[in-house]
């Protein structure tokens, strides 16, 4: 009981000391601030920790072990070495700071942005633009004529939107004429895009907000019940 | 060697990673290399803890402006390696999760990280305010066409939107502004994301290819030209 009402009360004195902020940069602020880099920090360590070298790597390869109806220990699965390989490239990267041989984090470096690319050029290439183009190029009106106004006006917008947008991406061509025109109607539906984004944000931000004055109130002073 | 080692593995890799995609056997290549990936990231990470005490030790003994926040920090930082590699205070021993609530791990989790997390996301909703005052200046029209966008969405989301709008027939119903909200996300606002989202895929497409051929050689560093 004694320690859920002190967790309360550092959470409250933290939650206070972050919106003091708001009022200018104080004491108080630097000393919650510091606090939130060296526990997000350790969090992140122990946590990558845990569920990489352990959970992924040792146990990858070095597999844990049963005891079996006739008392032999047995592994409940097969060895993957090839772990090692990401184990060395790993400690390669930490010779970065070995000056004179510092360059051999580079091979390391090396596999993750080769790997990265040949990854996302397929899979990009396949869910941003092929699926996003395929689900464009669709019937305005319904597979029978038989859509709503109300879709068809909707697949007309998705349609000229989409086309328009990616004229005003299209920087090779002078943006004058009628080009000039489509990337400006482009524009438009970039900025409503925008706007939603925005729209959305400010509300995840309020009910952060929002929850945080309900923890003050109802967990911390009681007020709300 | 420092050069063309690295360009080569790069190349390899990626070339791997494409071709794998056509042979059945050879798919989840990707996938497994996600592996290594997580492995590598985990000493990018040792890096990473290793440079933040070096950063505030360095501040702590040369006396710098506000080395008691370091102080702070590194405490922060060792409490929860120390909490979390030991599992201190964890009710089923080193076996259980190193976020069980018991645990001292767990207890700074829920009761200091959590609450400062969502305290400094929230804090941002002021900030915001402050942005929307910008933003919503509909100082032309590609500004003006934003502000309206952002404000139905807004407006959409909450109980007042719904209360503003709710006295239309149902004839009308599709411009009360809940609906109107869900029609600038399903059309407009789609429109415009999938042109941002074609855009970025064959952004990523080109520079994808660009790193696994050699002409982009800045991951490098200096030496890479």
């Amino acid at each position: 009981m004694f320690w859920e009402h002190f967790a309360v009360w550092v959470a409250a004195f933290l939650t206070l000391g972050i919106y003091s902020f708001l009022y200018k940069d104080n004491p108080w602020y630097k000393l919650c601030e510091s606090i939130f880099v060296g526990i997000s920090a350790g969090y992140w360590f122990v946590t990558l920790f845990w569920d990489n070298i352990y959970g992924k790597f040792w146990v990858g390869v070095f597999p844990p072990t049963h005891v079996n109806e006739l008392g032999e220990s047995v592994r409940t699965a097969q060895p993957d070495y090839w772990l090692l390989v990401g184990a060395v490239l790993g400690l390669l990267m930490l010779l970065r700071l070995v000056p004179k041989i510092g360059w051999l984090s580079r091979w390391s470096l090396a596999f993750i942005v080769g790997a990265t690319a040949g990854f996302y050029l397929i899979n990009y290439f396949s869910s941003n633009v092929m699926r996003q183009v395929q689900d464009t190029i669709m019937p305005l009106f319904g597979s029978g004529f038989d859509a709503s106004a109300y879709v068809i006006i909707g697949n007309i917008v998705v349609a000229v939107g989409t086309f328009t947008g990616l004229i005003y991406f299209f920087f090779s061509k002078e943006h004058r004429g009628a080009f000039g025109f489509s990337a400006k109607v482009g524009i438009f539906f970039l900025m409503v895009t925008f706007g939603a984004s925005f729209g959305y944000t400010v509300m995840s931000r309020m009910s952060l907000l929002i929850g945080r004055i309900d923890f003050l109130l109802s967990d911390w002073l009681g007020l709300i019940r | 060697m420092k050069r063309q080692v690295p360009l080569l593995i790069t190349f390899f890799v990626g070339t791997l990673l494409i071709v794998s995609i056509f042979s059945p056997a050879t798919e989840n290549l990707g996938e497994e290399f996600s592996v290594f990936f997580d492995v590598i990231a985990v000493f990018a990470f040792f890096l990473g803890g290793g440079n933040l005490l070096r950063v505030h030790l360095t501040k702590i003994s040369r006396k710098r402006e506000d080395w008691v926040y370091s102080v702070v920090t590194l405490v922060g930082f060792i409490v929860m390696l120390w909490a979390g590699l030991f599992k201190i205070g964890n009710e089923g021993g080193i076996a259980a999760s190193v976020t069980e609530e018991s645990s001292l791990f767990g207890m700074v989790f829920y009761s200091v990280l959590i609450p400062l997390q969502s305290t400094m996301y929230s804090l941002l909703a002021f900030f915001i305010a402050s942005a929307s005052y910008r933003a919503f200046r509909a100082k032309n029209r590609e500004a003006t066409i934003l502000l309206v966008a952002a404000f139905i969405i807004l407006l959409g989301r909450t109980a007042f939107g719904t209360m503003l709008t709710s006295w239309m027939p149902p004839s009308l119903s599709l411009a009360e502004i809940p609906n109107l909200a869900i029609w600038i996300m399903n059309s407009p606002n789609l429109a415009g994301q999938r042109a941002i989202m074609i855009g970025i895929g064959l952004g990523v497409v080109s520079m994808s290819l660009r790193i696994i051929l050699g002409v982009e050689r800045t991951y490098l560093g200096d030496d890479g030209k």
